[in-house]
């Protein structure tokens, strides 16, 4: 025991006097939960927009008065010719042409009928989706004004209600993706790195055949990531309470609990890496390579996973970020207690197991 | 010139022999670009909808009949408890609750009006924003349904009808994997050359050896260009195949635009990529240091780099970052130039922008790397 604990406190040394490692372990995740919880969200606003306004009359003011007080548009110029929309589609990041023929209003007026234009720049579809169903629904609540004196018979209203997030703010449903991923992958990254490392300069030799078991050399590299995750674990949940207004509604014991089953079944992960790799660029480009941007896409946060095709539903399973999000999510955010994640929790455990038990067996006690 | 040759010899060598790497760079992206694109796709269908039902009346059953037929919604459960419905939400087995009060066909005849009741989960808003605004839509048609078979219709000629036509450009079928397609390619060129050549240098330093290339009369530039053109031309490679192989006959992309000025703009990215690599290794003694800051920036680089969500809507401060980072500009032309057919006047201002970057990276760079130690 006292052997092993000499093991851990060389592997804190070994952290702690790397001053710009550290840096990075500590500052990463707090810029990034900083600047994704504020900046990454996916709604569309500020979209700029030009206007092709041949009419020139009342009625198009005030649709582009009402374009212009929306926040999801910004108009950007008027212009006079078709032939201009196309130079601004390819020169500027317009997104969106709005097109008043002339005599709308008079249309409008004794013909009761006008016709307006969109032309979006599909090259972003869902931008140009979701854009033209909101300036379409501008232009219909302008028309729905001209006729607000005749009184509709027959009006069903709906009421809509937004639950857990009446702002609907883009960090409730990042955070908790990003948190998966920042603990996922600098638990993976950290230790891989750190044990291949040994191996690379040739120091491993040396701890192998110290008395103490082969495996006690491998905890003990882990335990400091294992503690410095935890640390970043509580750094992360301060600053989305405080600074992204995130709420705990459910109990934080469970939530810290069911993330440290994932730092470990993550330093379990690196573990593995680093067994079956024998240098640092391999075990670096596997974990951020191979690992960042499936994480990112399969977790669920970024793209909603029933739209993916099947097979690839199937492959998100694995990744264990994708329940450690799920159970984020029912945790803090919908309140829920560990009967409603309890099949969450056993596939993480499973998981964590098995990378465990497969990284044990895979682990040599040579090097050659 | 003689030295340099040699210098980019060993560099080839170093890296065509190491097998366990050599994947890494090559196939890696490669299917990478083949999955990722098909799991990127954001259009908003399959929402999961629980309705409550206290009338079970005609008029509930045709509402419910109208949702169901939308294509937008898919039947989650069909009750008549709140709590219920509640219990799909908390599971995430549903997205949206409808609720039809009693006596609503009643109340709605007699009255000339009723409510209904429509919770939505708003954990994504996005998803739950154009989830009760299709919702709506479908409410409001039925509405009017209702309406023509209670009066006259050419009571409803009087009103004024504003036609709305809508045409999509540079993409008429909206296939999302055109857009995704290129700026992934983008990232995953900009991730294999950047940590590559930042681990590359550095690792010299860790094992000693860049002392002995201090001591020889190699020249400070040489050196770093030794380093920087392998790099350079396997980022050039990986991208002539993602786009070539993997965007057309995968994908079925076809540039529009020109490749020549495609191409130019990839050379000078990559130069502005490579300096920035170089000045991390400056930085780093290690290469779990220099790894570290690399994964920083790229995880900026992708997330902020509007290559899943817009930079447009990020809040002012958040917009100047992302306009900081070189990557944005590249995906802003890769899209432009691949999907748009913009010509080089049209992105003269991205090339400015771009050439700024490298010299600026590189200046620091060279400035920054020190002969001894």
């Amino acid at each position: 025991m006292k052997q092993f604990l000499s093991f851990v406190r060389k592997e804190f040394y070994h952290v702690f006097r790397d001053k710009k490692t550290l840096l990075m372990l500590f500052g990463l995740p707090i810029a990034l939960i900083v600047l994704f919880g504020f900046a990454v969200t996916n709604e569309i606003k500020n979209a700029k927009i030009v206007i092709c306004d041949y009419a020139k009359d009342e009625a198009t003011q005030q649709i582009i008065n009402k374009l212009e007080a929306s926040n999801q548009f910004k108009i950007t110029k008027t212009i006079m010719s078709h032939t201009e929309i196309e130079n601004a589609f390819k020169k500027e990041n317009i997104k969106l042409a709005i097109i008043f023929p002339t005599n709308f209003n008079k249309d409008l007026l004794h013909l009761n009928k006008a016709q307006v234009q969109i032309i979006a720049d599909a090259s972003d579809p869902n931008t140009a989706n979701t854009l033209t169903n909101y300036a379409t629904a501008i232009i219909m609540d302008y028309q729905q004004e001209l006729m607000k004196n005749n009184t509709i018979p027959l009006r069903i209203f709906s009421e809509i209600r937004m639950l857990y997030n009446p702002e609907l703010k883009g960090a409730t449903n990042f955070v908790p993706g990003i948190m998966a991923l920042v603990l996922l992958l600098v638990c993976v990254l950290m230790t891989a790195v750190s044990i291949v490392r040994e191996k690379e300069t040739g120091t491993m030799e040396i701890l192998l055949v110290s008395p103490i078991s082969p495996f006690l050399v491998i905890i003990s590299k882990a335990i400091p990531y294992f503690f410095l995750s935890l640390i970043n674990l509580s750094v992360i949940l301060i600053l989305s309470v405080t600074l992204l207004e995130m709420p705990i509604n459910g109990s934080l014991w469970l939530l810290i609990a069911e993330s440290t089953l994932l730092i470990i079944c993550a330093l379990s992960l690196g573990l593995l890496i680093s067994n079956n790799t024998q240098s640092q660029q391999s075990a670096m480009l596997i974990s951020m390579m191979g690992m960042l941007v499936p994480t990112m896409l399969f977790t669920g946060f970024m793209f909603p996973i029933e739209n993916m095709p099947v097979p690839l539903q199937i492959i998100t399973n694995i990744v264990p970020s994708k329940w450690y999000y799920i159970i984020v999510k029912s945790i803090m955010i919908k309140g829920l207690g560990f009967s409603a994640i309890w099949k969450e929790t056993l596939i993480l455990f499973g998981t964590t197991c098995f990378l465990m038990f497969v990284s044990l067996k895979t682990f040599k006690n040579r090097l050659v | 010139m003689r030295t340099l040759k040699f210098l980019l010899r060993k560099e080839f060598k170093q890296i065509f022999r190491n097998k366990a790497l050599l994947p890494l760079i090559f196939v890696v992206p490669i299917v990478q670009l083949l999955i990722l694109p098909l799991a990127a796709d954001y259009e908003v269908k399959n929402i999961n909808i629980s309705i409550v039902d206290h009338d079970h009346s005609t008029y509930s059953q045709q509402l419910i009949s109208k949702i169901t037929a939308s294509g937008y919604f898919q039947l989650a459960d069909y009750g008549t408890s709140f709590n219920q419905a509640f219990q799909q939400i908390e599971k995430d087995k549903s997205d949206l609750i409808l609720e039809i009060p009693k006596g609503f066909e009643k109340k709605l005849v007699r009255e000339n009006s009723e409510k209904l009741f429509v919770a939505v989960n708003a954990i994504n808003g996005v998803k739950a924003g154009l989830g009760g605004a299709y919702l709506n839509q479908i409410i409001t048609e039925y509405n009017a349904d209702i309406r023509l078979q209670w009066s006259q219709p050419d009571k409803f000629n009087t009103t004024s009808v504003i036609n709305v036509t809508s045409t999509n450009w540079f993409n008429k079928f909206l296939n999302y994997r055109f857009f995704m397609v290129p700026g992934i390619l983008v990232v995953l060129v900009t991730m294999v050359a950047s940590y590559m050549s930042a681990l590359n240098i550095v690792k010299e330093k860790e094992v000693g050896t860049i002392e002995q290339i201090n001591v020889t009369p190699i020249k400070k530039y040489q050196f770093i260009l030794g380093k920087l053109i392998p790099f350079w031309v396997i980022g050039m490679f990986i991208f002539s195949i993602g786009l070539f192989v993997v965007g057309r006959f995968v994908y079925g992309i076809v540039p529009v635009g020109s490749l020549f000025l495609l191409y130019g703009y990839l050379a000078i990215y990559l130069i502005a990529l490579l300096g920035m690599s170089l000045l991390i290794s400056t930085f780093a003694e290690t290469q779990q240091q220099a790894m570290s800051i690399a994964f920083f920036f790229i995880m900026i680089f992708m997330l902020m780099g509007g290559l899943f969500t817009p930079i447009d809507s990020m809040p002012t401060w958040a917009y100047y970052i992302a306009k900081s980072i070189p990557v944005t500009y590249f995906i802003e032309v890769v899209r432009m130039i691949i999907l748009k057919g913009s010509s080089f006047s049209d992105i003269k201002f991205h090339f400015v922008v771009m050439i700024g970057f490298a010299v600026l990276l590189n200046g620091l760079a060279i400035w920054n790397y020190k002969k001894t130690s």
